[in-house]
């Protein structure tokens, strides 16, 4: 299982804070994550046409879309940061 | 040298003489504290979409204190710093309530100066925090500004081992 959640603007946009998934077989890596859950959920899809850039963190750390994705890992969408 | 995330306001005072204490002996303290703004954009037009009602801060538990504690570790490695200490408050804000705190103490001024804003320049961009505004008009999430990555990309170019 890989627990996913959503924060900010793309939790607002999922309609929720995230979900347990079964990594499908094929699916390695953030990219192929993403593909997949493009076609699982619209919502999902339009997000990455969206204004701001859709930022990725694999086990709380902010990776590109080539980093591995594993049974286990905690993967969260979200918007670029605004804190201070 | 610690963090925290809270909801509930922080005292200037305490975390001055906090810092104090726990420097031993220091030559400089500097803090700095972010506060709400009532008006988001001095230099616009007046007008209520302009006018903050209320701010609310989200953020990701766990990796937000994991990215603070890795920003002042990278700090002291890059100044030579007695202590410091971040205060992110999160939750609802209302106008001219502080958000933020950052103190960092050393036994020379431009450590402390240069810690105090590298701190704050990293937690503004790099740590996982979310502004949304609510104004008389509508309520949004803070768009992140291009000067904010700016900013990121100084310290960097100022030192290669970043």
């Amino acid at each position: 299982m890989v627990a996913v959640q959503y924060f900010a603007s793309v939790r607002e946009a999922m309609g929720r804070e995230g979900e347990q998934l079964e990594l499908p077989a094929g699916v390695n890596t953030v990219a192929e994550l993403m593909q997949f859950l493009a076609g699982q959920d619209a919502d999902f899809a339009s997000l990455e046409q969206g204004a701001n850039p859709l930022l990725v963190a694999v086990n709380q750390t902010v990776v590109d879309a080539t980093a591995a994705v594993e049974d286990g890992d905690e993967v969260a969408f979200f918007p670029p940061m605004t804190g201070g | 040298m610690s963090i925290s995330i809270q909801t509930e306001d922080f005292d200037l005072a305490r975390e001055y003489e906090g810092l104090r204490q726990d420097a031993g002996d220091p030559g400089a303290i500097v803090t700095f504290t972010g506060l709400v703004r009532e008006i988001y954009d001095a230099s616009a037009e007046p007008g209520p979409e302009n006018r903050i009602l209320s701010l609310t801060l989200e953020h990701y538990p766990g990796m937000t204190e994991k990215c603070l504690q890795q920003i002042l570790d990278n700090a002291r490695q890059r100044w030579d710093l007695l202590a410091c200490r971040i205060i992110h408050r999160v939750g609802k804000l209302q106008p001219h309530e502080q958000i933020v705190f950052v103190g960092a103490a050393s036994s020379h001024r431009q450590h402390a100066f240069e810690a105090a804003s590298y701190l704050m320049d990293y937690l503004k961009s790099t740590a996982p925090f979310w502004k949304k505004q609510e104004t008389p008009v509508d309520s949004h999430w803070v768009q992140a500004r291009e000067s904010d990555a700016e900013a990121i990309a100084r310290w960097q170019a100022s030192h290669s081992g970043d």
